[in-house]
């Protein structure tokens, strides 16, 4: 089911022509400008495939590109993530549910001489971080491109309907859906070159300078060779083990908020969250805008760990939240029918006799997220397990420049803060790339400055004394 | 171990926190005119209120600390509730046996003038009805938030924090 009215987003101006995509050979009637995992979800086909060796169920998880919950065959061709993968006309769409299997008749990507975009600074990806990276790399002087896999520039923001915090200098009190646009325009102003459904497979050292190798709507390889890189890849959102924890209807957070918000697509009809950090709060805020009942929010904590001004919203709508409560299961056949959870004690053990159950068709997980690295990882930036920033992560210095010479990280991929940390990291690293690009003038330090300080008061209430604690760790001079 | 408070077990202030972690405004004040009362009694880095007040009455002294109002400067002008980020934002003004609360109203539909209303409390339980009296809708607000005026009995006043709004 598609929305048709909402209070803050108007969907009409996303949903482009109809046309007919086949499932299984069925016709379905989508949207251009819909991915496939939408447009079925719209449809309501929940189980995307089954597991080869077990041939469990499985449906959307991320949304973003980023688990493969959502591997479909589409056009013949297998592990096509529908979930960053746009609907054209006429579109073949079946279930993977066998071992995949390429068909004879397709032929892999050319290596032989792709385009190559040559520029003094690449940015992988369009999120906050690195759209702030490409703006002011740009402005310091720099010849930018930047690629993103998604086919919308944003990044998380396009699907955040709430005021972001800060001060207003730093978009306080405009919600993210604007500030995606506000940031994308800025880009376009400053005519800076932007690849989007473009995946960064590789990310390799040519020399002194560095190339990242593209894939750019599954098919076409292209090279972006700069003089130094931006890495703001993001993250991925975390798993809990609980029995069922693959039934489709199962969710990560900003799948949920990538349907709702960003397609205008009903996730479900009744939601169970599990997780009141900002993320479960928003989530819950935003799916009672929508329409859609929340019947609470569980967590294993005995507090609330958001922003109470999150919590104090949906609880005066009438969404409980269970503090010390965890999900002890999923039910259900083919997909979420139930969710059953249990009181925890001081020990973390389950309270017995303690099981509620609640009628969900939607379990949301909101229970951390972890830095995107792997391109980091691969070209050889020294990593570190660091708890307190989301996991394993780069060493990096104040300039955001990783153990490798050249190659910045900002945003998520550094640590898991949130969207105006992140903006600040990208305007740090940006001009840090330009600086080391050898294309900005060295007045630019300044700004650097300015923005350090900007990021260190932001970071000095409580809420950001876990981040600092981690820093700690992973910056070095 | 810190005791952690109740609002951050439960997510609401009850009324005995509000007065300890924000204080209320006195009842003269009160029935002066409307008088800003921001309910966020955690740190956390937002200034937004701070930053559009007209006369300077909400009193930050770095950008992680919990706004206080100075119920003397306020001039209950609203822009702090249409501005807010997290919501926390309202208005209070007794006006004889009625009081009047002005809250955000982010979900569909928004109610008309005039329009009777069911009000909820923190926790979300309907706690009577009111009538709404303003109604400053999103295109007009400051913060992209549409604002609602609701009149009810004066001791909902400190109670009711949302509205539900029910149609045929």
């Amino acid at each position: 089911m598609r929305f048709t009215e909402h209070p803050i987003l108007d969907f009409e101006r996303v949903r482009g022509r109809e046309v007919t995509i086949y499932f299984e050979g069925k016709p379905i009637k989508v949207y251009e400008g819909e991915t496939i995992a939408t447009a079925l979800h719209a449809a309501g086909i929940r189980i995307f495939q089954h597991s080869t060796k077990k041939h469990r169920p499985r449906g959307l998880f991320c949304a973003i590109g980023k688990c493969s919950s959502c591997l479909m065959k589409v056009n013949g061709i297998p592990n096509v993530r529908t979930c960053i993968t746009l609907v054209e006309e006429g579109m073949q769409i079946e279930r993977q549910d066998e071992k995949p299997v390429l068909p004879k008749t397709s032929k892999p990507p050319k290596w032989k001489e792709p385009p190559r975009i040559e520029a003094d600074v690449v940015v992988i990806g369009g999120g906050p971080a690195g759209m702030m990276a490409a703006i002011n790399a740009s402005d310091a002087g720099a010849k930018v491109v930047l690629l993103d896999e998604n086919p919308m520039l944003g990044g998380q923001l396009v699907k955040q309907t709430h005021k972001f915090f800060g001060k207003r200098e730093q978009f306080a009190g405009v919600r993210g859906i604007k500030i995606a646009e506000i940031l994308s325009e800025e880009l376009k102003k400053r005519d800076i070159e932007v690849f989007l459904e473009t995946s960064a497979i590789m990310l390799l050292q040519d020399g002194d300078e560095k190339l990242v190798v593209g894939v750019r709507k599954n098919k076409e390889l292209v090279e972006f060779k700069g003089k130094t890189v931006v890495v703001a890849t993001g993250a991925m959102e975390r798993m809990i083990p609980f029995e069922n924890n693959d039934l489709p209807g199962v969710y990560g957070a900003g799948a949920i908020q990538t349907l709702m918000n960003t397609y205008g697509v009903k996730p479900g009809d009744r939601v169970l969250i599990v997780g009141a950090g900002n993320v479960g709060l928003i989530l819950a805020y935003q799916l009672y805008q929508a329409g859609v009942k929340v019947e609470a929010i569980v967590e294993a904590m005995p507090k609330i760990g958001g922003y109470f001004v999150h919590a104090a919203k949906v609880r005066r709508l009438g969404i409980p939240i269970l503090t010390r409560h965890t999900i002890l299961r999923a039910e259900g056949k083919e997909k979420v029918e139930r969710a059953v959870v249990a009181q925890l004690d001081e020990n973390w053990n389950v309270v017995p006799g303690s099981e509620k159950v609640f009628e969900v068709d939607v379990i949301a997980l909101a229970v951390g997220l972890r830095p995107s690295i792997e391109l980091l990882h691969q070209v050889g930036c020294q990593i570190k397990y660091v708890p307190e920033l989301g996991g394993h992560v780069v060493i990096r210095d104040s300039r955001m420049e990783t153990t490798i010479k050249g190659i910045f990280v900002a945003g998520d991929s550094a640590e898991i803060e949130e969207a105006t940390t992140a903006m600040l990291e990208g305007k740090i690293a940006g001009i840090g790339a330009a600086l080391a690009a050898g294309v900005a003038s060295p007045g630019w330090l300044k700004e650097v400055e300015k923005t350090q300080r900007e990021l260190e008061e932001f970071r000095s209430g409580p809420f950001g004394r876990k981040v600092l604690e981690g820093l700690k760790k992973v910056v070095v001079e | 171990m810190n005791e952690i408070p109740h609002y951050l077990r439960e997510g609401y202030l009850t009324v005995e926190e509000l007065k300890k972690y924000i204080g209320l405004p006195s009842e003269e004040r009160l029935r002066q005119r409307p008088v800003a009362v921001p309910e966020c009694p955690q740190e956390i880095p937002c200034t937004p209120c701070k930053e559009v007040c007209p006369t300077n009455a909400v009193l930050m002294e770095h950008p992680n600390a919990v706004p206080l109002v100075d119920y003397e400067k306020c001039i209950g002008c609203s822009l702090c509730v249409q501005i807010c980020p997290g919501l926390a934002f309202f208005m209070v003004h007794y006006i004889g046996d009625k009081a009047r609360v002005t809250m955000p109203h982010e979900v569909l539909p928004v109610p008309e003038v005039g329009e009777e209303v069911i009000l909820l409390n923190r926790v979300g339980e309907e706690v009577g009805t009111g009538k709404v009296v303003t109604v400053i809708p999103r295109e007009k607000s400051k913060g992209d938030t549409p604002i609602i005026t609701v009149e009810m009995p004066v001791e909902l006043a400190w109670e009711v924090r949302a509205v539900k709004v029910v149609r045929e």
